[in-house]
C-alpha cells in the first residue's frame, strides 16, 4: 500500500545540490509496523516526510493505495495529510492556547466535519485522556501531551500513522506507555511507520529498515 | 474549515493580545470616526445651506453701491445709488418681478427709561415678500404710509425684547434717533445666521428714512427678486447695463456697484464646510494608512510567531488557501472591530460637536456603510500580504521552527 520506486530527493544548499535520498525503493504493506533507524544526516526525516506528504520527491514514483502521490497538486497532499496519515512527533506540536479537544478537532475542522467536538471527545477517550479534555497542553505532562497528540492523529481513522521519534521527549515508562498505544492501534490494523534511532523501539517493530547516506541499507522490502 | 470556526479562532488570538490588538485598531479607531466625523459636519453644513435657501429665498439679488472687492469689503461708503436707480431696474431690466430699495444705519432706541442700539432699516413693503421675512403680529407699514411720510415702525424680535421684555409693544411710542414713531408691527422671527442678527432691526418707511430721519438721498441697497431661478445670470447682466448707463461708466472701467446674489453666500458656507471636510479625509486618509500599516506590521509579527502552529495546521491538512484565510480573517477582525468602534466614538464626536459647537452635524446610514466598509477595505489591503506569507511557508521548514 505504500510504495516507493527510485525516490530520489536533491535540496540546494546555497549554490551546492545535495542529494538527500539518491533513489530509495521501499514497499509496506496494509497493517504493518515498519520503523526506520539511521544515523542523523542519513535521509531518514526526508523518507518520513515523503511518505507523509509533507514533501514531494525530487524523482521517483510514490504510489499510496494505489494512487500516485508524486504527481499531485498541493491541494491533493492536504487532503491526503488530513484523511490517510495521522502524525506523531517528537514534540508533541499541540496549538498552546487551544485545550486538548480542541487540539483533536484540528484535522476534523480542515475536514469540513461540522460538529467535530463529539469525535474529539471520542478519540480522546481511546487515549485514556477523558478526564483531561479541556486543559492546555502546559497543564498535561509530557505523556499526556503525547496521549493528546496520538488522539488528534486517529480521530479521522487513517490507515496510516507515522512517528517521528514518537519517545524522544519521554521517560521510559512514560514512552513504554506511548508505545503500547501505538502497538494497539498496529494491532487493530492501522500501518505504523516509526523513525527512531532507539533500537529498544525499533525491536517492537515487525521490520526494522536501515538506511545510510540517502539509500537503504537493510529492511527494503 | 467553516468560516465562524476561522472568526472564532481569530477572535480568541486577539483576546489572547488584548494590548497589543487595542493598540494596533487604535489607527482604524481615529480614522473610521475622522471620516464619520467628516460625513456629519458635511452633511449638517449642507443641511444648514438648504435651511438658509428656504429661509432666505433663492431667487433673491442685492445691488449695493460700491465697486465689489475682494472678499465683499468695500472702502467707504459710497454714495451714488439712488431711488432713481432703483426705479428704472424695476421699469427696464426683464425677469425682475419686485424691488425693495433699503437704507440703514446703526440708531439708538429708546423706550420710557430702556435704551438700545440697533439697526434702523427704512425699506418698502415688499421687503418682507422679498426676504422672505414677514410681520408676525401688528402690521407693516404700506404704500399710504410711504407717502405720507409716517413715523411708524416694525420692530423685529430682539428689539421687541430688548425695550418692551413681555409687555405689550403695538401702539407703544419710541424715540428713534430722537423723533417719536409708533410701533405698529412686530416681525416674526427670522434666527441669528452666524454673522447677523436680522431679529434686531426696527423697520421704517424708506421716505420717512430718507426724508425726515437723515436726510440722505442714496440708497444702501436694493434687494430685488426675480421670476425664476434659472434667471439670475441674466437679470444681473440687465442691471449692470442699466446701471452702468445711468451712472455712465465707460467701457472698461469697474462698476461702481456691485450686485451679489445668494449663490454666492452659499458657495461661502460650502467652502467653509469643505475645508473642514479636507482637513477630516486628510486625518482619515493618514490614520487609516498608519493604521493598516499598523495591522500589517502586526500579522507578520503574528505570523513569525505562529510559524510552528501554521507548520502543524498543515500537517494535519489545512491547504494553503485555509492558511491564508485563516489570517486574512484575523487582520479583518482587528480592523472591523476597530471600525466598529470608530464608527461609536465617530456618532459621539458629530454629537459633540453639534451640541458644544456652532456646527450642525446628521449621521447618515451612508457615512456608517461607508466607514465599515473602509474598515473591511483596510483589512484587506494590509492583511493579504502577511496572510499570503503565512500560507506559502514550507511545512517542514514550520514544524521545525523553535
Amino acid at each position: 500500500m505504500i510504495e516507493l520506486t527510485s525516490i530520489t530527493k536533491k535540496y540546494m544548499m546555497g549554490s551546492t545540490e545535495v542529494d538527500v535520498l539518491k533513489g530509495v525503493d521501499l514497499k509496506i504493506e496494509s497493517g504493518e509496523f515498519v520503523s526506520i533507524m539511521g544515523p542523523s544526516g542519513s535521509g531518514k526525516s526526508t523518507l518520513m516526510n515523503i511518505i507523509g506528504c509533507l514533501d514531494r520527491p525530487t524523482g521517483g514514483s510514490y504510489i499510496l493505495n494505489g494512487t500516485r502521490v508524486d504527481e499531485m497538486s498541493e491541494d491533493e497532499l492536504a487532503r491526503v495529510r488530513n484523511t490517510n496519515i495521522g502524525f506523531v512527533f517528537q514534540t508533541f506540536n499541540l496549538l498552546p492556547r487551544e485545550s486538548a479537544t480542541e487540539n483533536v478537532e484540528l484535522p476534523l475542522l480542515y475536514s469540513g466535519v461540522r460538529e467535530p467536538r463529539a469525535l474529539a471527545v471520542e478519540a480522546l477517550k481511546e487515549v485514556g485522556l477523558g478526564h483531561r479534555l479541556d486543559h492546555r497542553p502546559n497543564e498535561l505532562s509530557g505523556g499526556e501531551r503525547q496521549r493528546v497528540a496520538i488522539a488528534r492523529a486517529i480521530v479521522l481513522n487513517p490507515p496510516i500513522i507515522l512517528g517521528d521519534e514518537p519517545t524522544g521527549n519521554l521517560d521510559s515508562r512514560t514512552g513504554a506507555e506511548i508505545m503500547a498505544i501505538l502497538k494497539e492501534l498496529n494491532a487493530k490494523g492501522t500501518t505504523l511507520v516509526i523513525v527512531t534511532h532507539d533500537p529498544s523501539i525499533a525491536a517492537h517493530s515487525q521490520r526494522a529498515i536501515t538506511i545510510k547516506d540517502g539509500l537503504i541499507t537493510s529492511g527494503a522490502n | 474549515m467553516l468560516l465562524w470556526q476561522v472568526i472564532k479562532v481569530a477572535w480568541r488570538g486577539i483576546l489572547a493580545n488584548k494590548l497589543r490588538t487595542t493598540l494596533t485598531m487604535l489607527g482604524i479607531i481615529i480614522g473610521v470616526a475622522a471620516i464619520i466625523a467628516m460625513l456629519s459636519l458635511g452633511e449638517g453644513a449642507k443641511k444648514q445651506v438648504m435651511e438658509s435657501i428656504s429661509r432666505f429665498g433663492t431667487n433673491q439679488l442685492k445691488v449695493r453701491p460700491g465697486a465689489a472687492r475682494l472678499g465683499h469689503v468695500r472702502t467707504g461708503s459710497v454714495e451714488n445709488l439712488t431711488m432713481d436707480d432703483a426705479e428704472a431696474i424695476e421699469k427696464e431690466v426683464p425677469g425682475v418681478r419686485s424691488i425693495s430699495p433699503s437704507v440703514g444705519s446703526t440708531g439708538q432706541l429708546k423706550y420710557a427709561n430702556k435704551n438700545a442700539t440697533s439697526l434702523i432699516t427704512g425699506t418698502t413693503p415688499l421687503f418682507m415678500e422679498i426676504n422672505n421675512f414677514p410681520v408676525a403680529e401688528g402690521r407693516f407699514f404700506d404704500e399710504t404710509d410711504i407717502k405720507l411720510l409716517k413715523r411708524v415702525a416694525a420692530i423685529g424680535t430682539t428689539v421687541k425684547k430688548d425695550l418692551f421684555e413681555d409687555g405689550p409693544a403695538i401702539g407703544e411710542e419710541i424715540k428713534i434717533e430722537g423723533q417719536t414713531f409708533t410701533v405698529i408691527g412686530i416681525m416674526s422671527t427670522k434666527g441669528q445666521t452666524s454673522w447677523f442678527d436680522p431679529d434686531d432691526q426696527v423697520f421704517i418707511p424708506v421716505s420717512t428714512y430718507m426724508r425726515r430721519l437723515y436726510n440722505q438721498d442714496f440708497l444702501n441697497d436694493i434687494n430685488i427678486q426675480v421670476e425664476n431661478y434659472e434667471d439670475i445670470p441674466d437679470v444681473k447682466k440687465g442691471i449692470e447695463r442699466v446701471l452702468r448707463a445711468r451712472h455712465r461708466i465707460p467701457e472698461g472701467v469697474e462698476s461702481d456697484f456691485s450686485i451679489r446674489d445668494f449663490s454666492e453666500m452659499i458657495a461661502t458656507m460650502q467652502k467653509t464646510s469643505q475645508t473642514f471636510s479636507i482637513l477630516l479625509s486628510g486625518i482619515a486618509a493618514v490614520s487609516l494608512l498608519v493604521g493598516g500599516i499598523g495591522v500589517m506590521n502586526i500579522m507578520l509579527v503574528s505570523v513569525t510567531e505562529r510559524t510552528r502552529e501554521i507548520g502543524i495546521r498543515m500537517a494535519v491538512g489545512a491547504r494553503r488557501s485555509d492558511i491564508l484565510r485563516q489570517f486574512l480573517i484575523e487582520a479583518l477582525v482587528i480592523t472591523v472591530s476597530g471600525g466598529l468602534i470608530g464608527i461609536a466614538i465617530g456618532v459621539g464626536l458629530g454629537a459633540s460637536i453639534s451640541y458644544f459647537g456652532d456646527w450642525e452635524t446628521v449621521i447618515t446610514p451612508f457615512s456608517i456603510a461607508l466607514g465599515f466598509f473602509f474598515s473591511v477595505l483596510i483589512g484587506l489591503i494590509f492583511g493579504i500580504y502577511p496572510a499570503r506569507k503565512a500560507s506559502l511557508l514550507d511545512p517542514i521548514e514550520a514544524l521545525r521552527y523553535e
